[in-house]
């Protein structure tokens, strides 16, 4: 099966009526292309997590993502505060969220976590008082 | 067992998908945050939560989570509803804890899930 | 039924609060949200949670609940053990998913 796609996605901050709405069409996109649902998943939990910070955190972000046939790539930019210390951000349980994400069940400080987890590579730089960029990329292979 | 089975024992009731009340379910999830479901959570699952905003639905939407409980009586708003109108999900309400829903639903042989995803080596405090 | 039994028979692993399994447990209680545990749970709750971070601690003190049940072997944060030291809560972790753990403790109370 011959895999090619690709598309970008604009994310408004601070939108969280839609949130979520961006990796509900790229999981059903992905899912029609035939794309093995474990792999599904890891790029539903990679999307949505980033998604959900764009919202939270940022004035605005683009997801954009490419599917090839041997793997898919993620790449997430927003611009927004960045992150002051990204060692931290990445660990577990770290987190900065306001009450009012937490209301909405996120914010438990395991989004980049998740995010790092379901990657075969990832890559994260941010720029405080400008924004954070990641690279994801996950192997779509037959092991 | 089925959704109308789900009704009988949690003593719930329907608030989307009255015509889809005929689907089999055997496992279930309890969450009240959206990450571990994300990470958790198996396909075809029921979604037992006290969170009744519109990301539950996209959540449930994304992983293929069968049906949605809301437990503690909670009732969900207009938005919610719409949205798991629109994606198809069922909401089923149901007056008990979260704690006695699971026992409940434990008792009549639901069986919890985890789902294992990607890589094991958390990055932790 | 006392804690002390309840974590012999659902194989908790205890964590800190050794000495303070004869106490009650009037029920169960699982939730995540703290706003939540805080404003439904009852006094002598066992809570079970995935929640490991210390405010845990000061939620359970407050409410006066027998104890927190970490679920799919999540390990308290290592204030959080601390600080149950010093309150006096008890900290298990269970292998299980907060459902199972759920309904076995429905089954083994009722």
């Amino acid at each position: 099966m011959s895999f090619n796609y690709e598309q970008s996605f604009t994310i408004q901050g601070g939108n969280f009526t839609d949130a979520g709405e961006v990796s509900v069409f790229i999981k059903k996109t992905l899912q029609k292309m035939g794309i093995p649902s474990e792999i599904l998943r890891r790029v539903a939990i990679a999307t949505y997590e980033s998604e959900i910070n764009i919202i939270s955190y940022a004035k605005a972000g683009v997801i954009y993502i490419r599917v090839t046939p041997e793997n898919i790539i993620i790449n997430i930019d927003d611009e927004g505060p960045g992150i002051e210390n990204i060692e931290l951000a990445m660990r577990a349980g770290y987190s900065t969220a306001d009450e009012k994400i937490r209301e909405m069940g996120f914010g438990a400080g395991m989004g980049i976590p998740n995010i790092i987890n379901c990657s075969d590579d990832f890559t994260l730089t941010s720029e405080v008082s400008k924004g954070t960029h990641l690279k994801i990329i996950i192997n779509i292979s037959t092991n | 067992m089925t959704l109308f089975d789900i009704i009988d024992i949690l003593d719930a009731k329907v608030l989307v998908g009255r015509d889809r009340l005929n689907m089999e379910v055997k496992t279930a999830f309890s969450a009240d945050l959206l990450s571990d479901v994300l990470a958790f959570a198996k396909a075809g699952s029921l979604l037992l939560t006290g969170l009744t905003n519109p990301q539950i639905v996209r959540t449930s939407s994304i992983l293929d989570i069968a049906a949605i409980v809301l437990v503690r009586g909670k009732v969900a708003p207009d938005e919610t509803l719409r949205l798991a109108d629109e994606l198809d999900i069922p909401i089923l309400s149901t007056r008990y804890i979260l704690f006695e829903t699971s026992g409940r639903l434990y008792e009549h042989g639901i069986k919890g899930c985890v789902e294992k995803v990607g890589r094991d080596d958390y990055v932790s405090l | 039924m006392k804690l002390s039994h309840i974590a012999k028979e659902l194989k908790f692993k205890i964590k800190c609060g050794e000495e303070l399994l004869e106490r009650d447990v009037s029920g169960g209680y699982v939730g995540d949200l703290l706003s939540d545990v805080m404003a439904n749970s009852k006094k002598g709750n066992l809570w079970i949670t995935r929640q490991t971070h210390q405010n845990i601690v000061a939620v359970a003190s407050l409410k006066d609940l027998a104890g927190i049940v970490l679920v799919q072997g999540k390990e308290p944060d290592a204030d959080a053990l601390e600080k149950a030291s010093i309150e006096g809560i008890p900290i298990l972790v269970t292998e299980l998913s907060s459902f199972d753990v759920a309904g076995k403790l429905y089954i083994l109370l009722s």
